[in-house]
């Protein structure tokens, strides 16, 4: 994919501003920007007597600041064309970015905490090359961003309709959403412990701002004997009392960090079947709203994990062809649901749930114990090691039994629950025991095969199968090279005939 | 596997007995193009090698020796395990490409899923009149498949055919 081509400026005309209370959420959230600017300035007047100097230090560096933006905003200029949209900036060197619409994979608009409070929008061009650096405004009212993304969607489909119709006003029942109690219920699954990574990270970088050594035992003890305490004379059963107290305390602050966190992104969350696709609106503070067309769906992904699995819940994501953020390469569409809920959503897409024809397959078990083998002489020349360097008795250095033990049970678990299958028009792989994945991919939808045998794999005459997906990939594992060999000949003849840009029109 | 021997040059080639299509094999030159390669990276262990031999800290050749034979292997032996492995074909809608010595692998892109299509050539590639195509598709894995070893011309008349039968597909 070729970036959208940089034009010089000769042929356009007047396109439309963005909106001028932009200019201050802007300039507001551009402030910490100019903390070294004024730092510097300051510095260079830090002679001056009278503390005047510094005053009209920040009123320079902050009217220079609005004074550069507010020449932009005059610059800038966006243009709704006939078959492409056109985003012109700059002052010296002025730049016309033109982005066919055919290449606009998806408009999305996004409003941070201010914004909100302007009742304005941010509106994303993603084009799905993957470069990150699209086109976007920054910040039109929210009326002209659903106008702008109607009209898009109109041109898109070849329509060529003005007549712009909001979707605010959205009446029909959405096919998902997420009542407060499901938000708790998510935000318990969530449990984290990062805010202490965040913490301790924070207190390492900051501890030279406290008055004492933060890491040092020693001064804790020292104070609490300050107040009287004698650490010895402490009773077990304070101790006792002590340790489950603190265990207490991180059970809430790990379960109060993950529902804060599922608050923050998941507030709200809203999913619509509409003309065009899937809308899905959520967040609390920054609230996202984006739309994902139908055609776009690659796969679906259906992940649980043991305790949900067994309180009956189940996460769905679509595997889309524009990726939702550097992070995420998959489309969360609903983070907490029953299955009868999900298949619906799925349905909608022409997917379809495995059937009987779909004849699950396990791996072979020999493919994990492939992976034990490696870790086998390994373990040994560890336990020899310690045995004769560190003079370990035989019964300790065995200890190190316990990481290929270990493998073991996780590979048996593992192949328990490893399946894969193909009906003719989808492929299905289920795996994982502690985080369990169910990807279902229509076979029309993939971009590469491959067959690849590792050394040890090749001797015991096994195969992994893997398939390219735009924005994932589904690999089948621990299967004989002959029956890769056929699954890959059956999806060939499925997939070869049809053209990518046949596949992308369809949904 | 078997083993078969070009017809024209007389290098071992290795191929599943079962395929139903013959894979091409690459250009015999890519040999001594991949035995120049391997030989500028052998070259760093050695000198590494070399430089504590003259500093004489143990036994004389204890790490000249297994150098130098890391070295031999990688210029003698592996090229002309790793060329008998290569094999591609193109086929009316398909394209598969296996290769692989120690890790095997048996790639086949549907030229419909083919984005956009490369021909480069590095320079001791370049000496040799050899290119390498690599095709793009849109999927995470496998995104760029990669050919080396195939005569400038032949990458060329294969790229143009991609492209006709991509051309003719979008209709």
């Amino acid at each position: 994919m070729s970036e959208p081509s940089t034009l010089t400026d000769e042929s356009t005309g007047e396109g439309q501003r963005l909106h001028p209370l932009g200019l201050i959420i802007g300039f507001v959230s551009g402030l910490p920007q100019l903390i070294v600017p004024i730092l510097a300035a300051l510095f260079g007047v830090r002679n001056s007597e009278s503390g005047l100097g510094a005053v009209s230090v920040f009123a320079i560096v902050l009217f220079t600041s609005l004074l550069f933006r507010w020449i932009a905003w005059l610059r800038t200029h966006y243009h709704i064309g006939e078959d492409d949209i056109r985003v012109e900036r700059g002052l010296l060197s002025r730049t016309a970015r033109s982005i066919p619409y055919d290449r606009i994979q998806d408009v999305s608009i996004e409003q941070k905490p201010l914004a909100r409070l302007f009742g304005l929008g941010e509106v994303k061009f993603e084009t799905g090359g993957g470069e990150g650096d699209d086109a976007k405004l920054s910040f039109v009212s929210l009326e002209e961003a659903g106008r702008l993304r109607e009209t898009i969607r109109a041109r898109k489909s070849g329509v060529g309709a003005v007549h712009a119709e909001t979707e605010d006003a959205i009446d029909t029942p959405p096919i998902f959403a997420m009542d407060t109690r499901r938000l708790v219920t998510l935000g318990f699954y969530s449990f984290s412990l990062v805010i202490f990574a965040v913490l301790g990270g924070a207190a390492q970088q900051l501890d030279f701002l406290l008055p004492f050594d933060l890491w040092d035992l020693r001064h804790w003890i020292g104070m609490a004997e300050e107040r009287g305490v004698v650490l010895e004379t402490i009773s077990w059963n304070a101790r006792i009392a002590g340790a489950l107290f603190a265990l207490a305390a991180l059970i809430l602050i790990g379960v109060a960090s993950g529902v804060i966190r599922t608050f923050l992104t998941d507030y709200g969350f809203r999913l619509d079947r509409t003309a065009k696709g899937f809308r899905r609106q959520r967040g609390l503070l920054t609230r996202t709203d984006i739309v994902m067309p139908v055609s776009r769906v690659q796969a679906a992904v259906i992940s649980t994990g043991l305790v949900r699995k067994w309180r009956g819940w189940h996460a769905l994501q679509f595997v889309s062809l524009a990726q939702e953020s550097k992070q995420e390469s998959h489309h969360m569409v609903a983070p907490l649901a029953r299955l009868d809920e999900i298949w619906p959503i799925i349905a909608e897409t022409g997917i379809t749930p495995p059937g009987d024809a779909a004849a699950m397959q396990s791996g072979r078990f020999r493919w994990w114990l492939n992976g034990f083998a490696v870790v086998l002489p390994i373990v040994f020349a560890a336990m020899a090691a310690v045995m004769i360097l560190a003079d370990t008795s035989l019964a300790r250095a065995s200890l190190f039994l316990l990481i290929p033990m270990a493998m073991l049970l996780i590979g048996a678990f593992e192949w328990r629950l490893y399946r894969h299958g193909e009906d003719g028009s989808q492929l299905y792989q289920r795996r994982g025991w502690w985080r369990q994945k169910l990807t279902i991919l229509p076979q029309l939808r993939v971009q590469s095969v491959e067959i690849a045998q590792g050394p040890l794999a090749r001797a015991s005459g096994l195969a992994a199968l893997r398939f390219g997906v735009a924005g994932g990939k589904l690999e089948m594992i621990a299967m004989p090279l002959s029956t890769a060999r056929e699954i890959r000949d059956r999806v060939l003849a499925v997939a070869a005939p049809v053209d990518f840009s046949e596949i992308n029109q369809r949904g | 596997m078997q083993t078969v021997l070009h017809p024209q040059h007389g290098l071992r080639i290795y191929r599943h007995m079962d395929e139903p299509e013959p894979l091409m094999p690459l250009d015999p030159e890519y040999v001594g193009v991949m035995r120049i390669s391997n030989a500028i990276f052998a070259a760093f262990p050695l000198i590494g090698a070399l430089v504590l031999e003259l500093s004489q800290l143990t036994v004389p050749g204890l790490f000249i020796i297994p150098a130098a034979l890391l070295a031999a292997w990688l210029v003698f032996v592996v090229p002309g395990r790793r060329y008998a492995r290569w094999g591609y074909q193109l086929g009316s809608d398909r394209l598969r490409i296996v290769r692989g010595y120690l890790f095997y692998s048996d790639t086949v892109v549907p030229l419909g899923r083919i984005q956009h299509i490369d021909v480069d050539q590095g320079p001791i590639m370049r000496s040799h009149d050899l290119a390498t195509l690599t095709v793009h598709t849109a999927g995470n894995h496998n995104s760029s498949v990669a050919l080396p070893g195939l005569r400038h011309d032949d990458a060329i008349a294969m790229r143009e055919s991609i492209r006709d039968y991509i051309k003719a597909a979008q209709g």
